[in-house]
């Protein structure tokens, strides 16, 4: 055997090693493939010996081959051979090697899973940790449903190193299965308080990945986070809990609010910048917020954020100018005022010399723009786009351009022959991919601005007579020039009397480069020539000149064929169509006649603009029967055109324009226009139009109308009728959509006092004259324009209840989202578990334990094993396991049913939340405190405890504030109740009714404290008992511990003044014991020890006296006595009091968490020798039991199954105390253990008094 | 998330490529060449942050990336990572590269992949990081490489004693193309 490993070894000198491959590699640079090919052949040949470290080298090499790009998937089955090798160093590249290569696909990984298991819960760290992290790159969905179990269970390894993995892991687990994920989640939630803060930072990790896909799942935990983020110093925990409040505040403002106050504190502190960057990003997502909601004030915040960015884009650092000016995007949603501020600097930012940084500015810039400074923007980005490298870029600033002018309907327009012939310049930049969005502006801007069209038509013509420049240019070039075109002969031909010289546009485009346009753009030419030669020959018939006519026949003849030759079926048509139309009239103007009337006929009319989606829009009313008709049969309505309208917007592929010569509609589209004869009453009516208008105010890309622009385009039949405001009214129901800009009625205005024949060198010569006045005009008439606005849109600007761009946006949301792996995670985390729900468990364990057990009682124990494996109740097994047979395992009922159901987190949120909203100011007051006491934990503890019994807010607000010692007592019996029903939760949590007199006491009390009575039906509970009690005083006290100092208790005595004169010199004395001796002053260390206040009539206080003890095992009883003077008429006289102060074994008892499965490993190690049990009758539930436990007795449920729970706690001194309670049939059954036998005893007997009682 | 971490040289050769989403061969050596292409017309006093490249980009994800002397070290991330944290987690991944090879250059990386993935799998596990404090971090790979010396052993003597014999022709010069020292991090505060 030796002698084979050494001729192994020596075998091995001869093969190549990873470095040799890699050498020779670069030695080979000339035929690299063909020395790489060799090479595979070796590694192959490799692999087909039997020793591990010759394959393992040879799966090394292959990893290297795999960076360079080699296929190695073939190798699969080797890389697994490698990963099992029993040594750390080969099995580590196994891992490695798997994790560059295996994939969701690779079908040999299937064949890992035991082998998985066996690595994950290996001896040694570190194969587990290489396992974990190959795990986490290679998971699929049979893995994660197999080895999920085995991954929670290592979340309760004893080493940080492997939880974290594990922590980590779980996410990539959840992704592939997605079931697993609500099992799991509680055993995550734990790990956020993990002690190790790597595991804490690797879960915060985990949910802020799951709450960014699914936030609304998460806002419960948004407690726990915040008191992970006022107290956690690691800022990079930090970060992903500020950017998990970023995703939460959305979805409730309320923390936002909460948030605030923290944040700005963490702005103003902190010196780290990616921490100060997130942060005011949150603080931006909460201001967002926010203002969406409630109204409220906070300039402040915005002032700060924007200051801050203000500071972080001057710097000279490029990456934080960078982030502030993406941060600063986010402000400009919604505060664009607070970032003009910043202007200077945003443009300097244009002539950045980095491209990350200028796309950055430019989206900032429409923020920037005013009516005043858009042209001189808009000017430098056009010399930006000259000079501009790369088409990315380039085409980057072409769309911001027209965005920016676009922007808001033009809003900052006020020369639209400067933006047309902006327009028109882009054009000629070359490569760009925005041609369609340049020719949409041009007739967009042409359509909506009437008094626009002369300029503009001149420049189309223009452009269509140099068409062939325009073309001359690359491919892409022309099909990007190519899509202007179409813009150019639509509008040369739609606005034709705008056109100078009909005969020279008509003349180009019919020469034009046929060949070179694409077929859509052929076919518009064909129409648009169609309306030119209808004017052109009106024009000439006019004249009588039949010269002029017959020429101009005559070129359409011989011009026209060509287009009939384009692959485009509808331009092929249409040119068909036309020749045929040209021949006839050229036949009828052979005999002298003038037709031209009743060719213009055919092109009568003017386009109106119609929001897009119009016609889509309009829901099937109910009961509407399409195929019966309500009224008489419609003569040709002017609906026709509505239907048209927004295709035009859609593109031109889908143009059609035949209803223009009036040629039928297609079948389909026939019914539509039927249902407007439907004639809703007048009430409904006006709901609908009540309703529409809610639904135009909201939605953002709905365009305000105008009266006047409500002329649509006729029919024959309509086209006679003046399309005034009149004939609008008289048809409400309309579908005509009249979108006319804001501004532009007062532009028109303006435009039309200027010679129409105004060219576009002239209006620039003018414009510094004009500027004045327009800018008066224009704002004049925005101020104007609400007005016109409501009187119009009750005339029916959409179709009657049409839907909301929101409705169709969240459908087609739904439509997309279903292949989102992340929706699969979209679950309700506070929802009980299910029984069906929990991780598959290896089957073969179960088996083992079925072995010898009745048939009849098989399923049952076999579920209640499974169950013990489950996270839920892992603790249940053990203690079972050492102690108990099967038999008594079986004896016990089922777990009942889950409990419904309820809205407690919910609850839970709410009160958090309006705790701080409701009196904000102390609130936050409060949080400053809390950060404090994190810091100094151990010194504020005991007054802050006196306010726990103050009802439900002060509570709350030690939840958030409590510190990670020993008062972790509200904390954590939510957490780990959250499941069970609301009366056990809100007793575990320590919320209770003061008793009579403690409330009395408090409202009386001479400090300030807030007192919320919060009416609940739970019987009183107060862990102050009542120490003496006479004529002039009454004393209940509570025992305190800290776990700072092992060896202490404290007693907290409120003293009471019931009677009726004041009370002063008040000395408190106790007989101190062997083993308990109260702390006095120093430099009197005998007598009584002298209370630092007086008392006068009606008034109580409290006064913490501290006590030294040595045994905590047996209860303490101490005698006192008390001595104080009363102040009557007749002067003092001296009173006193005896008492006897009790310290039962509890009161050394901390509450404490424990995870399942550490408590389950704590009760079988031995460690607890200690037992003891008890029996006794009762007439309370389990609820009612356990609640008195955990107020009393100071315990914490670890787990709460059917009839019984275990319960935890720890001395002052951290010995654990573990305690099983068991109701059944009116006896409760206490099982104690812990590591003194004194003690336990001790508890259980003071636990069956608490229970007694 | 990290989508995906690459490391590669002034000329475009992959030294380290570490894809927490499966493309296929062809595809990552495509993402390496346009990742190279954006990353390499930068200059150096720009910002470390990069929007687009098409393969591996969309909308939420972002390069980042640091230029140390010949190598480029590009992290691909989505909206979830902070920016700034990424950088610091390149830093710190680099400057445990240079405490474990003393004096970090291009050719310890050509050289030594598999150490540089074991060290990348410290700081980051299936595309989330896993540990930012550089001593936790040493700690656990001088760990990990007294294991790997315990297991070689006596065993792996002579085979050790034979690639020595071969190193011994690589002069040592090669060496010498140190990196500079680490551009300091005054201009950057480090949060760690």
């Amino acid at each position: 055997m030796a002698l084979r490993k050494v001729r192994n070894n020596i075998d091995r000198i001869f093969d190549k090693s990873l470095t040799d491959l890699i050498r020779g590699i670069r030695n080979n640079k000339d035929n690299e493939a063909k020395y790489i090919a060799a090479c595979i052949d070796e590694i192959k040949h490799e692999l087909r010996q039997d020793s591990t470290v010759v394959k393992t080298n040879a799966i090394e090499k292959l990893s290297y081959l795999q960076m360079m790009g080699y296929d190695i998937s073939w190798a699969s089955f080797n890389i697994i051979e490698v990963m099992a090798s029993t040594k750390y160093t080969e099995k580590r590249i196994g891992y490695l090697t798997a994790s560059q290569c295996f994939h969701d696909e690779t079908d040999v990984l299937m064949l890992t899973t035991n082998m998985m298991r066996k690595d994950l819960s290996s001896t040694n760290m570190y194969d587990a940790g290489v396992a974990l992290g190959g795990l986490a790159c290679f998971v699929t969905t049979d893995l994660a449903r197999d080895l999920a179990n085995d991954v929670v269970t290592l979340l309760s390894s004893s080493r940080p190193y492997i939880r974290k993995r594990a922590v980590l892991l779980l996410y990539k687990i959840f992704l592939k299965y997605p079931e697993s994920l609500r099992p799991t989640f509680p055993r995550l939630k734990e790990k956020l308080e993990d002690p190790d803060p790597g595991v804490q930072s690797a879960a915060v990790n985990v949910i802020c990945e799951l709450a960014r896909k699914n936030p609304k799942n998460y806002l419960s935990l948004a407690p726990v986070f915040f008191k992970l983020m006022t107290t956690s110093s690691n800022n990079w925990m930090l970060i992903k809990i500020i950017k998990l409040f970023g995703a939460l505040v959305p979805l409730e403002p309320r923390l936002g609010k909460k948030l605030l106050e923290p944040l700005t504190n963490l702005i103003n502190s902190t010196s780290a910048m990616s921490l100060l960057y997130e942060c005011i990003n949150t603080v931006i997502a909460v201001l967002i917020s926010v203002s969406a909601g409630t109204p409220g004030d906070h300039t402040a915040s915005i002032q700060l954020c924007v200051q801050k960015l203000g500071v972080l884009i001057e710097d000279s650092d490029q990456n934080l100018k960078y982030l502030g000016l993406l941060a600063m995007g986010k402000i400009l949603q919604t505060h664009p005022k607070a970032v003009q501020a910043h202007k200077d600097i945003v443009l300097a930012c244009l002539d950045d010399k980095d491209e990350s940084i200028r796309i950055r500015a430019l989206d900032l810039l429409y923020g920037m723009v005013s009516k005043k400074n858009i042209m001189e923007i808009v000017r430098k980005l056009m010399s930006h786009v000259d000079g501009a490298e790369g088409s990315n870029y380039r085409d980057e600033l072409l769309s911001r351009i027209i965005q920016i002018c676009s922007h808001n309907n033009y809003q900052y327009i006020t020369n639209f022959e400067w933006y047309v012939s902006v327009l028109v310049e882009l054009t000629k930049v070359e490569g760009t991919k925005h041609g369609a969005m340049i020719a949409e502006q041009v007739q967009d801007v042409t359509v909506r601005v009437q008094s626009i069209r002369h300029f503009a038509v001149s420049q189309m013509a223009l452009l269509i007579e140099n068409a062939h420049l325009l073309l001359a240019g690359s491919a892409q070039h022309r099909s990007n020039v190519s899509e202007v075109l179409l813009a150019a002969a639509w509008i040369c031909g739609e606005y034709s009397e705008h056109v100078q010289n009909v005969q020279s546009v008509l003349e180009s485009m019919l020469k034009a480069k046929v060949s070179m346009m694409p077929g859509h753009i052929q076919s518009t030419f064909v129409q648009n020539i169609a309306k030119l030669y209808a004017v052109q020959l009106s024009q000439s018939e006019q004249e009588d000149d039949w010269d002029a006519v017959e020429s101009l026949d005559n070129l359409m003849l011989s011009k026209l064929p060509q287009f009939e030759q384009t692959d485009n079926l509808e331009g092929q048509e249409r040119a068909c169509t036309l020749l045929e139309m040209v021949r006839e009239i050229e036949k009828l103007h052979a005999q002298r006649e003038k037709i031209a009337a009743d060719v213009t006929a055919l092109f009568e009319g003017e386009l109106n603009p119609v929001a897009a989606k119009a016609q889509r829009k309009v829901p099937l009313p109910p009961g509407l029967d399409l195929d019966t008709w309500i009224n008489e049969p419609p003569v040709e309505s002017s609906s026709s055109e509505s239907e048209e309208e927004p295709e035009r917007k859609n593109g031109p592929t889908v143009r059609s324009e035949f209803a223009g010569f009036g040629a039928p509609r297609p079948f389909g589209e026939e019914a539509e226009p039927k249902k407007k004869y439907e004639q809703p009453s007048p009430e409904e009516m006006k709901k609908m139009r009540a309703q529409r208008q809610a639904d135009i105010e909201s939605n953002p890309y709905y365009m305000k109308g105008d009266a006047k622009a409500t002329a649509k385009r006729p029919t024959k039949l309509a086209s006679r009728k003046d399309s005034d405001e009149k004939a609008v009214e008289a048809t409400p129901l309309d579908l005509q959509s009249p979108l006319e800009i804001p501004g532009v009625v007062g532009l028109n205005k303006y435009m039309e006092q200027q010679e129409s024949t105004l060219s576009w060198k002239k209006a620039k010569k003018e414009k510094r004259k004009k500027k004045g006045k327009k800018g008066r005009v224009s704002s004049s008439d925005d101020e104007d324009l609400p007005v016109v606005h409501q009187v119009n849109r009750a005339d029916g600007e959409m179709p009657e209840g049409a839907k909301s761009t929101d409705d169709e946006e969240e459908g087609t949301k739904k439509k997309n989202g279903t292949g989102d792996p992340y929706k699969a995670l979209d679950m309700d985390l506070d929802q009980p578990l299910r029984e069906d729900e929990r991780l598959p468990v290896a089957q073969h364990r179960v088996a083992s334990l079925d072995l010898g057990q009745p048939a009849g009682l098989k399923s049952k124990a076999d579920k209640k094993t499974k169950k013990s494996k489950t996270p839920k109740a892992p603790k249940e097994e053990k203690p079972k396991k050492s102690k108990k047979s099967a038999k008594e395992v079986v004896d016990e009922p089922p777990p009942p049913p889950p409990p419904a159901p309820t809205a407690e987190p919910q609850d839970d949120m709410d009160f958090w939340l309006n705790a701080s909203s409701a009196p904000a100011p102390p609130a936050a007051a409060e949080e400053k405190v809390s950060k404090k006491k994190s810091r100094s934990p151990e010194k504020e503890k005991k007054p802050k405890k006196s306010e726990k019994h103050h009802g439900k807010e002060s509570k709350r607000k030690q939840r958030h504030s409590s510190t990670r010692s020993g008062e972790e007592f509200a904390e954590n019996a939510p957490h780990h109740l959250a499941v069970h029903d609301k009366n056990e939760y809100e007793v575990a949590s320590g919320v209770c009714t003061p008793s009579k007199q403690t409330n009395g006491a408090v409202e009386g009390s001479a400090t300030p404290k807030k007192e919320v009575s919060t009416p609940t039906n739970l019987p009183p509970m107060t862990s102050y008992h009542l120490l003496a009690e006479n004529a002039f005083v009454r004393m209940t006290y509570e025992t305190r511990v800290s776990t700072a100092d092992a060896n202490q208790v404290a007693s907290a005595v409120i003293f009471a003044n019931v009677g009726a004169n004041e009370i002063r010199q008040i000395e408190f004395n106790v007989l101190d014991s062997l083993n308990t001796k109260m702390l006095r002053d120093p430099a009197a260390p005998q007598g009584a020890l002298k209370v630092p206040f007086n008392l006068p009539q009606g008034v109580s206080n409290e006064h913490v006296f501290r006590f030294a003890v040595e045994a905590i095992n047996v209860p303490q009883k101490l005698r006192g006595t008390l001595t104080f003077l009363v102040e009557t008429e007749n002067g003092s006289v001296p009173e006193k009091i005896d008492f006897h102060l009790k310290f039962p074994c509890v009161s050394f008892t901390v509450p404490a968490t424990i995870g399942s499965d550490a408590f389950s490993e704590l009760i079988s190690s031995g460690e607890l020798e200690a037992s003891s049990s008890l029996q006794f009758a009762t007439t309370d539930s389990l609820n009612d039991v356990v609640r008195n436990l955990c107020f009393h007795g100071h315990f914490t449920v670890v787990d709460q199954q059917g009839t019984s729970a275990s319960l935890y706690s720890q001395t002052i001194r951290a010995e654990p105390v573990c305690v099983l309670v068991k109701v059944q049939d009116g006896r409760v059954s206490l099982n104690g253990k812990c590591a003194d036998q004194q003690l336990i005893s001790s508890v259980l007997d003071e636990l069956r008094q608490l229970t007694a009682n | 998330m990290i989508k995906s971490i690459l490391v590669f040289n002034n000329h475009g050769k992959p030294r380290l490529l570490k894809f927490y989403v499966h493309y296929p061969e062809e595809q990552q050596q495509h993402i390496v060449r346009e990742t190279f292409q954006l990353v390499s017309k930068r200059d150096d006093n720009v910002c470390n942050f990069l929007e687009g490249g098409s393969l591996i980009g969309g909308s939420d994800f972002k390069l980042i990336y640091r230029h140390y002397a010949t190598l480029y070290f590009v992290f691909c991330v989505d909206s979830s990572e902070s920016e700034l944290g990424i950088l610091d987690l390149i830093q710190v991944f680099v400057e445990t590269l240079d405490r474990c090879f003393e004096n970090v250059c291009e050719l310890d990386l050509i050289f030594h992949v598999d150490k540089v993935h074991n060290i990348l799998s410290e700081l980051v596990m299936g595309g989330m990081v896993l540990e930012t404090n550089m001593n936790e971090i040493l700690t656990r790979i001088q760990e990990q490489e007294k294991l790997e010396k315990q297991e070689a052993g006596i065993s792996a003597a002579p085979a050790r004693a034979v690639s020595a014999m071969k190193s011994m022709n690589i002069p040592q010069q090669i060496k010498d193309i140190k990196l500079p020292d680490l551009p300091s991090l005054s201009n950057f505060k480090n949060p760690f």
